[in-house]
């Protein structure tokens, strides 16, 4: 008996199941179990070693996993290490028609590849099918092409080495592409961590990658939980850990691999806000709403989740936004007619119900439709959180589910004010139909994507990535390339004379030839306080401490700061960001060249001042004359580190803006106590950041004679602040700070360990020497493109256009 | 000044003597309101976000097997089957009426379970010269007559010859006029010259149904597309229509989109619930189930019967006959086995 004249009548959507059997018949064609990908070959794992991989849509078991091991580990990474050397000297051509190959081999596959994730994850298979698996593909045809322009876009880098991955489990394919795809074009090796909930598409991927040629070991994947996931962090034999994941794991991996030397990049968790202002298309917001929040069930670390709605439009808002939730559907991943899918995870399910039950003890009112979801499987409606104050949970913490909160404001500066109240800063979006406010606000927001009048778009050629507890470093376009490659000098320490290994000052230690105090030096006054906010301040506790010079001289006395001078120098800083950022980068320059004009002025005396330390006054003049030389170089790159407009294939325009971090901390080499000093602190204001500089300890004084300089040079007040002292008192200080956003640490190993270590509580950015000398003299590794990367972060701004 | 002189003429404009009706369901009709310029200046429409949900919206929803069969029937039943050519000659127009009253082979029906239903298309769509034959050859079947008309497709003739071409059709029998408007009036923001114009075509319309063809293809913005909507809505429109078919850009989701969001508003501001008709370039099956699920997303179910929404087609049908054979037989089918219009 047909149904269709009761459908014909009634207009009712019927099933559209997407055939599950590629899938099904993967898996088994490998009897549903798996052992690791290591090497070209699969592991024959334990059966006691394995664990069961779910479909969260149905309750069902779809697979086993081996559970990796350190033994997994540490074969993974012997086997990445053994193939890297070819690999990388394969090339960049050669690099690029394997990357270009695992692209093809995406598309060819594309179904299977689509229906197993949404089986695995619960997403629905439009969403796999149109967004996933496309960005996939995307990825590598695009870092096939940066593998094929390597030696020239990138000239004097090589690869990082051995990349330890871990990835999350709500984009597990997309994610993938993300890490593997860089580290693969620019000649690293890969031992991956897929998601414990959902290592699937990841098995398929390696041995898709084997069949269409990869050479063994170049990409390894062991499976497993976070205790996998711990091996492959505390691993000597990996130099780089990309993590995407939660802010919670992220600060672990990143105090667990503190001092180890091993780089990282971090992509974390966010709560991101969405700002309506009341001159936007509504009906647009609303469906801007559905892909922010209820895109992939809300498991999205850039959701959309604090709805920000000017005033007078929030009521129409939240009428419109309670009429769509009805006609969203849920239901079977593989159903293409449907909207929202299935949570991940019982685990995860049940987080999101107990935070609403939290929201509503806090007295948020919750809307959801009422249409009932599915009783079988993991699923959560669509919910709408009013009447919800900044302080409460819901707009706190990252629900990483359907849920939203919304609140209002009145004006552009409160939007501002409310977006950026979160420790994260992953994304934001902007609705307005005005191009001037949406221009105005969208940089005033501390995110690292910025959608204007759109929301979720992503594309290989533009960079993703976080600002604040969101993360550090950056996935797709040019910038997130540099994550994956290091210089020639980096890492190691300079031989000659400079190649000294920076550590404490051995008191006493032998002058070289023509030391000793010249007697034409003039006598110094000895009370030199600290620099804090534009003026000369007496340290908090009052006391000083004796600087020699070569040969033992006592040269004079400096202020000895302690944490509360940090603290001051810190308010300092922070009060001086906006409006120094906000400055024209060429008064910027302007500033800079000034500098040089009045440090010239007083060149004889910083050479005299130097020799006193160094007892050898040609290196003292020679030093003078590079430090001079430095101050050009920052003024001169001001105006002129600047962004890009990525080629996203969208009508839109992609800014990548370089934006200064902040506030940041300069802990100065002791050596070349001038020169160093003006290397970390020019770029870092060059750039537009604010500075707490904790000068040489052994030699303050080219610091402290240079608070004149920087006084008579127009810098303002708090752009520059100066704690001397010792470093054992001040740098943890700075470094624990939660109110700086990155720390710059020249000295030693254990320094450099604590700075990472102590970096954890805001997530801020550190860029350390661990132990390595640079040589400062050097044009090439003393100055240029790694500290100005270092000195900015990159804004990526979505705007759309078209009328 | 100029404005204040403006805003004073928009209030002397009264609504339509009809608007103190209520509307009483799904036959009832839009009395109109008056010009309300605030309204129609304050509109906002970002193209991109427009285009993005009409390129997903689609792809969210699939209707396959008897659902496809069943949705395809009631886009027949949308149907303004069309034909509006320089040769038409009463011999086409009275083929097209057949084809209208059973527009599907009655063996396809009885395989879909349709047999004890009379299933037509919506209206037949002609120009006024054959107004009379259409009627003649429908008389008894229920199936309305459209004319087009106000110098149809350019619009550009005097206005006095305009309304009489309404009543002339009116007058020979046809229950709805679908008019053009001036779309000069909508580029230079003559919005008060576009209201006029339409009420007047509605007050010559009398108990004709009025649609309001935007040609949309010639307003260059998405955001002229939504204020000629409301104006034409608040002149009294019982239709808000796409296209003639004429221009150079057909009817495309991002303006229906546009256009249905229009209704929605002035839905929910009046009560007022006005009809919608893609036409132009509508020629598939699948773009038929496209714009039914435009409807029944955005609107809802009282918006996917013939009261509400019509397709202007003239090919269509074609291939959804193709497609109901395919449905009941499991092969594909082709054009000759069904009856030509």
């Amino acid at each position: 008996m047909t149904r269709i004249p009761e459908i014909f009548e009634t207009l009712e959507y019927g099933p559209a199941p997407e055939s599950a059997q590629p899938a099904r018949e993967w898996l088994e064609a490998h009897g549903t179990r798996f052992g690791h990908f290591i090497g070209g070959s699969w592991t024959s794992p334990e059966a006691s070693d394995l664990f069961p991989v779910h479909n969260p849509a149905k309750d069902e078991v779809l697979a086993h996993v081996a559970q990796g091991s350190g033994g997994d580990v540490d074969a993974a990474v012997a086997a990445a290490r053994a193939a890297q050397p070819a690999w990388e000297a394969l090339g960049p051509h050669g690099r690029a028609r394997h990357l270009y190959a695992l692209a093809r081999g995406i598309q060819k596959h594309a179904r299977l590849f689509a229906v197993l994730e949404s089986m695995n994850n619960g997403k629905p298979i439009r969403e796999s099918r149109d967004l996933d698996i496309p960005l996939v593909a995307r990825h590598f045809y695009h870092h096939a092409g940066w593998a094929q322009l390597m030696d020239r876009e990138l000239p004097g880098y090589g690869a990082v080495g051995v990349v330890g991955q871990i990835i999350p489990w709500n984009f597990p394919l997309l994610m993938l592409a993300w890490k593997v795809a860089p580290a693969l074009a620019m000649g690293n090796t890969v031992v991956l961590k897929p998601a414990e909930f959902t290592p699937l598409t990841a098995l398929l991927f390696a041995e898709m990658a084997a069949r269409a040629g990869l050479p063994e070991g170049v990409l390894n994947v062991v499976t497993g939980d976070g205790a996998t996931g711990a091996a492959l962090v505390a691993h000597e034999g990996v130099d780089k850990i990309a993590f995407t994941g939660s802010t919670e794991v992220g600060r672990i991996i990143r105090e667990a691999t503190a001092g180890s030397g091993k780089r990282l990049s971090l992509e974390l968790g966010g709560k991101s806000p969405f700002v309506v202002f009341d001159d936007a298309d509504l009906d647009s917001v609303v469906e801007g709403v559905v892909d922010a929040i209820w895109f992939n069930q809300g498991q999205v670390c850039c959701a959309g989740s604090r709805i920000l709605v000017q005033e007078g439009v929030a009521e129409g808002l939240e009428r419109k936004l309670r009429a769509r939730m009805e006609t969203l559907r849920m239901g079977d991943p593989l159903d293409k007619s449907v909207d929202m899918g299935a949570i991940v995870a019982p685990v995860q399910l049940e987080r999101i119900r107990s935070l609403v039950e939290e929201g509503k003890a806090e007295g948020a009112k919750v809307w959801q439709p009422t249409w009932a979801v599915p009783s079988e499987g993991c699923f959560y409606p669509p919910t709408l959180c009013t009447s919800v104050a900044p302080a409460d949970t819901l707009a706190q913490v990252e629900i990483f589910g359907p849920v939203v909160v919304m609140m209002s404001f009145r004006t552009p500066d409160e939007a501002v004010m409310l977006a950026n109240d979160t420790r994260f800063g992953l994304a934001a979006s902007v609705w307005s139909e005005n191009i001037n406010l949406a221009l105005d606000v969208a940089p005033r927001i501390k995110a690292g994507t910025v959608w204007v009048n759109c929301t979720n778009l992503f594309d290989a050629a533009s960079g993703f990535g976080g600002y604040r507890e969101s993360g550090f470093g950056r996935e797709g376009g040019k910038e997130g390339l540099w994550e994956y490659v290091k210089s020639g000098w980096e890492g190691t320490s300079p031989a000659g004379a400079n190649a000294v290994v920076e550590g404490p000052p051995a008191p006493g230690a032998t002058p070289g030839p023509g030391a000793g105090t010249p007697s034409s030096v003039p006598a110094i006054d000895s009370t030199a306080k600290l620099y804090i906010g534009g003026k000369q301040v007496r340290p908090d506790a009052e006391g000083s401490l004796p600087v020699h010079g070569a040969g033992g001289v006592l040269l004079g006395e400096v202020g000895s700061g302690n944490r509360k001078d940090v603290r001051n120098a810190v308010e300092a800083a922070t009060k001086a960001q906006p409006s120094w950022a906000g400055r024209t980068a060429h008064n910027r320059a302007q500033i800079l060249y000034y500098l040089a004009e009045n440090l010239e002025h007083r060149a004889e005396e910083f050479t005299r001042r130097l020799t006193a330390f160094s007892g050898v006054e040609e290196a003292a003049r020679q030093e003078v004359e590079t430090t001079l030389s430095r101050l050009f170089s920052y003024a001169a790159w001001a105006d002129k580190w600047d962004g890009r407009v990525h080629a996203t294939p969208f009508r839109n325009v992609t800014l990548a803006m370089r934006e200064p971090i902040g506030v940041m901390g300069g802990v100065c080499p002791d050596v070349h106590p001038l020169l160093g000093f003006v290397s970390v602190v020019a770029p870092l204001i060059a750039m537009g950041n604010t500075a707490v500089v904790i000068p040489s300890e052994t030699a303050p004084l080219l610091a402290t004679d240079l608070y004149q300089v920087l006084e008579t040079s127009d810098v303002p007040g708090g752009v520059v602040n100066i704690v001397t002292g010792l470093r054992r008192e001040v740098v943890p200080t700075l470094a624990d700070h939660d109110g700086v956003d990155g720390v710059w640490y020249f000295g030693s190993a254990e320094g450099s360990a604590d700075v990472e270590k102590r970096s954890t509580g805001n997530m801020k950015r550190t860029w350390v020497s661990h132990g390595h000398a640079v040589d400062w003299m050097d044009s090439t590794s003393g100055e240029g493109a790694v500290y100005l990367r270092e000195a900015t972060q990159i804004k990526n701004i979505w705007i759309p256009y078209g009328e | 000044m100029k404005r204040m002189e403006s805003d004073a003429r928009d209030r002397a404009r009264a609504p339509h003597p009809r608007s103190q009706h209520a509307p009483t369901g799904a036959g009832s009709r839009n009395p109109g309101i008056a010009l309300d310029t605030g309204w129609v200046r304050n509109v906002r429409v970002n193209r991109s976000a427009v285009e993005r949900r009409t390129a997903t919206l689609s792809a969210r929803r699939s209707v396959k097997k008897e659902w496809q069969a069943a949705w395809l029937l009631r886009a027949i039943t949308c149907m303004d089957l069309t034909t509006l050519a320089g040769d038409d000659t009463p011999g086409r127009v009275r083929r097209l009426c057949a084809k209208a009253m059973q527009p599907v082979r009655k063996d396809l029906l009885d395989a879909l379970g349709m047999a004890d239903r009379t299933l037509t298309v919506g209206a037949v769509c002609v120009y006024h010269e054959m107004v009379s034959t259409a009627v003649a050859e429908l008389h008894g079947s229920g199936i309305p007559v459209a004319a087009v008309s106000t110098g149809f497709p350019h619009g550009l003739s005097p206005l006095p010859q305009k309304l009489d071409e309404i009543r002339a059709s009116v007058a020979a029998g046809a229950t709805e006029i679908d008019i053009v408007i001036s779309r000069r009036h909508a580029l230079t923001g003559d919005w008060n010259a576009l209201y006029d114009e339409v009420q007047a075509y509605r007050d010559a319309c009398g108990d004709a149904h009025l649609k309001t063809i935007l040609a949309t293809g010639e307003l260059a913005t998405l955001r002229n597309v939504e204020r000629a909507s409301l104006v034409c809505m608040m002149a009294g429109a019982d239709f808000i229509k796409t296209s003639t078919g004429k221009e150079s850009e057909n009817a495309i989701l991002p303006v229906g989109l546009t256009m249905v969001r229009a209704i929605r508003a002035y839905a929910e501001r009046t009560g007022y619930q006005v009809g919608f008709k893609p036409a132009g370039g509508i020629r598939t099956a699948k773009e038929s189930l496209a714009w039914l699920t435009l409807m029944k997303e955005e609107l809802g179910i009282g918006w996917t019967d013939p009261h509400r929404f019509r397709f202007g087609a003239s090919s269509l049908l074609a291939d959804i006959e193709r497609q109901l054979e395919h449905h009941v037989t499991g092969r594909y089918s082709a054009l000759h086995r069904h009856p030509a219009a």
